[in-house]
């Protein structure tokens, strides 16, 4: 028997209307854990280089992580993975709620998509039963229509309904697959629409299987008081008003101006008026004592939610207030937009629009006042109609197609990513890692462990220190001791603490953990609620299989690596890894490109970026190796980046 | 002893705050890993006897707790308004019934029902209630009296009455002092 996990993944033929239900490998599970890094596996095996990703043979992967559908508090991540099209490389996507969990009590640990329907179609599941029914119906229906009406259909409200609406349909960059309150956002939504894959509807009745009942539930019992408990973990802008932070810090319209002095005590005040006069609670998700999402009731606008940071894009994009998101993110969300990219896709065209790169005439019939424009940009966007079209391909892609310029518009994106609209003045060294690194794109998916900023008090940093349970080794306690300046930390800590905070998030990604109550939120009061020391014991009651640290660390970088690799083999060398020109004021391109070199080498990898032959034989990924020295990526014969002659040029 | 004393008994109840609900699942959760054999080796909340009836666009959210079987549909269903939020009849209904799939046992069919976590040794609460860390659900025992019709007399005592009933008085006792002679 298989515990925690179903031991088989659903296979879907598009083209060809076929679907399988495959047993796994057990070994697999022990190695990859699930989630990215099952996904990762697949995308490596089965999708070349050469494969476009809007090509039939890209797959589009919904896989649960591994401890997702038990009983471990917060487990509720499912990764959406697939080659993206915005840039080519593996699309890293997560959705929390109650999909994932519902595949796995339907007998799946996850669903893989290949081929491409003739029509539009979407998917049914009812444990074994599974069918590709017509979607055509609902063609240009909105997300929540879209939900009730395949509900409605099947007969059956328990039903979960993970859908694109226009916008994945148009194969729009910035589509998202909703589902409910959450979200799988930044890259699958167009490659679900290039599939001709509406929805999937998925119901469950099996059991999920638990190795060591007794202790796997005293744990998980406990783990949920603990957390709950917590005050360092959650999201804390469900319940904090005070969100100078963002409005602050953060850069308004298309990453441009910083309004230092923008929040108020008055405004606090009148926005959290606006917040709790429309709000109807809180909700959460899969077995989880965190309720992060916000759920709005606008007038003339269906009920929706929303959480975190979801909360500022609209109106800092379009410099207005909350109302103004409050008023527009029902709509965007229906539309299937992600909130995330799509207001900066929105300020960068109007900014064009302003520097005459776009004229009046590329926009026929839009309104002049801001808000007004906004409304008719995400729907031009979601229904690629006009410059919508355009714009659909996201702020890189848009910028390419109108050219005159434009690119220089293009000025916060990495690896074409849209990333957090932040300028700063003088160069973080960790920062610059995590964002010029970073497989998973976007800078909240990469930090998250090590402190933001040092403790000057040095009684607050010894007590900050001692709870500080959560570090791999003692001598993260040590760097934090000694640490006063927020860019001043020896070269080989800000290398460790970026692998740290990776290694987080991977293990998350694999395990179905949310960030929120793990990789994301050990930076804020060093009290997370799962780390390497706590999370192989879950996994060993969850799963049987033995963990301890030293194994699950292996895990995370088998992973890491595997994924960097199936870039690489995708053309990601070195020069792409770079955080946006202008992220920080004062830049020193020697002294980053050491560090990078430095990181490399601490990795195993080449000058170029690329994992040696010794470093994945190391983490049996021997196969990958072996496929990037026959496609001409890696010889065999490299040295790991600090002994490459490329780098000791680079010092003198 | 006397008889006539007034009986009381412990009525258990779980006291649902919709307000409190974010609609987690951890109740469904524990609920069915608590009723699996052996005790916490699965997960599966379609063999929950608990269950979040949620809808977010209307912010309903009502967890309810699985009660009598009923053979039958009802014929005619309510629906009420609470601070301006339509619900229907089946939000708050516990039945097992034909109308829904709910509290069945998705392998066997058999309707389940909320047996309060009754164990040796018993829980201090029942486990969905333990497993709300939201306090939308609060565990309440209530003292109360045993409605008379509820005394209900013993096995012998309804023979001795059907046989009064059929023979008289009389005939009854003669019959019962020959018989304890013998």
């Amino acid at each position: 028997m298989r515990y925690a996990e179903t031991g088989f993944q659903l296979e879907v033929d598009l083209s060809k209307g076929s679907i399988d239900k495959v047993e796994t490998d057990p070994r697999d599970t022990a190695l990859y854990l699930g989630g990215n890094g099952m996904d990762a596996k697949l995308l490596y095996e089965r999708v070349p280089p050469e494969t476009d990703p809007w090509s039939p043979d890209n797959l589009l992967i919904f896989g649960n992580g591994l401890l997702n559908g038990t009983c471990v508090p917060g487990a509720n991540r499912m990764s959406v993975n697939t080659i993206a099209p915005v840039n080519g490389f593996f699309g890293h996507s997560l959705m929390g709620g109650f999909f994932g969990a519902e595949m796995k009590m339907a007998g799946y640990d996850r669903i893989v998509i290949q081929g491409e329907s003739p029509d539009l179609v979407y998917l049914a599941i009812h444990n074994d039963k599974v069918e590709i029914r017509d979607a055509t119906h609902l063609r240009g229906k909105g997300m929540y229509d879209t939900q009730r009406l395949i509900q409605e259909e099947l007969n059956d409200k328990r039903a979960l309904v993970a859908a694109i609406g226009p916008a994945g349909e148009h194969r729009v960059i910035m589509a998202s697959i909703d589902c409910g309150n959450s979200s799988a956002a930044r890259t699958p939504g167009p490659v679900m629409g290039a599939k001709r894959l509406k929805a999937i509807a998925i119901r469950g009745t099996k059991d999920v299987n638990l190795a060591h009942p007794a202790e796997a539930w005293e744990m998980c019992s406990r783990l949920r008081k603990e957390l709950d408990a917590n005050p360092n973990i959650g999201d804390w802008m469900a319940t904090d008003e005070d969100d100078s932070f963002h409005h602050n810090n953060f850069s308004w319209g298309n990453a441009r101006v910083r309004r230092k002095n923008f929040w108020n005590p008055s405004l606090e005040e009148r926005w959290r008026n606006l917040k709790y006069d429309h709000m109807s609670r809180w909700t959460g998700c899969w077995n989880c004592p965190k309720a992060c999402h916000n759920l709005i009731q606008w007038p003339n606008r269906r009920r929706f939610s929303y959480k975190c940071y979801g909360k500022d894009t609209y109106h800092m994009a379009s410099f207005q207030e909350l109302d103004f998101t409050f008023e527009i993110l029902p709509i965007a969300q229906d539309l299937g937009l992600d909130s995330y990219s799509t207001p900066q896709v929105i300020a960068f065209a109007l900014e064009l629009l302003e520097a005459g790169i776009l004229t009046e005439k590329d926009f026929p019939g839009m309104p002049s006042e801001v808000r007004g424009r906004f409304y008719y940009l995400i729907d031009k966007i979601a229904h690629r109609e006009g410059i919508g079209d355009v714009l659909a391909d996201g702020v890189s892609g848009a910028a390419a197609r109108i050219g005159k310029g434009a690119e220089k518009f293009d000025h916060n994106t990495v690896k074409k990513f849209e990333q957090l609209p932040i300028k700063l003045g003088k160069l973080n060294p960790a920062y610059f890692l995590m964002i010029a690194t970073g497989e998973d794109m976007a800078i909240t998916q990469i930090e998250g462990s090590f402190p933001q900023d040092p403790i000057t008090d040095p009684e607050m940093k010894e007590e900050f220190i001692r709870k500080w349970v959560a570090v791999p080794d003692k001598k993260f306690h040590e760097w934090f001791r000694k640490w006063e300046k927020r860019d001043q930390l020896p070269d080989e800590a800000m290398v460790e603490i970026c692998d740290w905070n990776e290694c987080m998030h991977y293990l998350d990604d694999s395990l179905g953990l949310c960030g929120f109550v793990s990789s994301f939120r050990g930076q804020f009061g060093g009290t997370t609620g799962y780390h390497v020391w706590n999370m192989p014991k879950v996994i060993t009651h969850v799963t049987g299989i033995e963990f301890d640290k030293d194994r699950l660390w292996k895990c995370f970088q088998r992973n890491r690596n595997l994924i960097r690799a199936l870039n690489n083999r995708r053309g990601l060398r070195r020069p792409m890894e770079r955080p946006p020109e202008d992220h920080w004021a004062v830049r020193n391109e020697e002294y980053e490109q050491q560090l990078l070199t430095k990181y490399y080498d601490f990795k195993g990898w080449t000058f170029d970026g690329i994992p040696t032959k010794e470093t994945l034989e190391k983490l049996s990924l021997g196969y990958v190796a072996e496929d990037l020295i026959k496609r001409g990526v890696l010889t065999g014969n490299e040295v790991t980046a600090l002994n490459d002659p490329r780098a000791k040029k680079g010092k003198k | 002893m006397d008889i006539k004393e007034k009986k009381t008994r412990i009525v258990k109840n779980i006291k649902v705050d919709t307000k409190k609900c974010v609609g987690c699942r951890a109740c469904e959760i524990a609920c069915s890993a608590f009723h699996a054999t052996p005790k916490y080796s699965s997960v599966n909340t379609a063999r929950s006897r608990i269950m979040v009836i949620m809808d977010e666009v209307r912010d309903i959210f009502v967890p309810i707790r699985a009660g009598d079987y009923a053979q039958a549909e009802c014929n005619g269903r309510n629906r009420y308004v609470i601070d301006g939020k339509e619900y229907d009849n089946c939000t708050f209904c516990p039945a097992s019934c034909p109308s829904r799939d709910a509290f069945k046992d998705p392998d066997s069919g058999l309707p389940l029902k909320c047996d309060m976590c009754e164990s040796v040794p018993p829980l201090e609460k029942p486990m969905c209630v333990d497993a709300c860390t939201f306090g939308a659900l609060t565990y309440e025992e209530k003292e109360e009296p045993v409605r008379a019709e509820e005394e209900k007399p013993e096995d012998m005592e309804i023979v001795f009455e059907a046989l009064v009933k059929k023979h008289g008085k009389k005939k009854v006792l003669d019959t019962f002092t020959r018989l304890s002679k013998a």
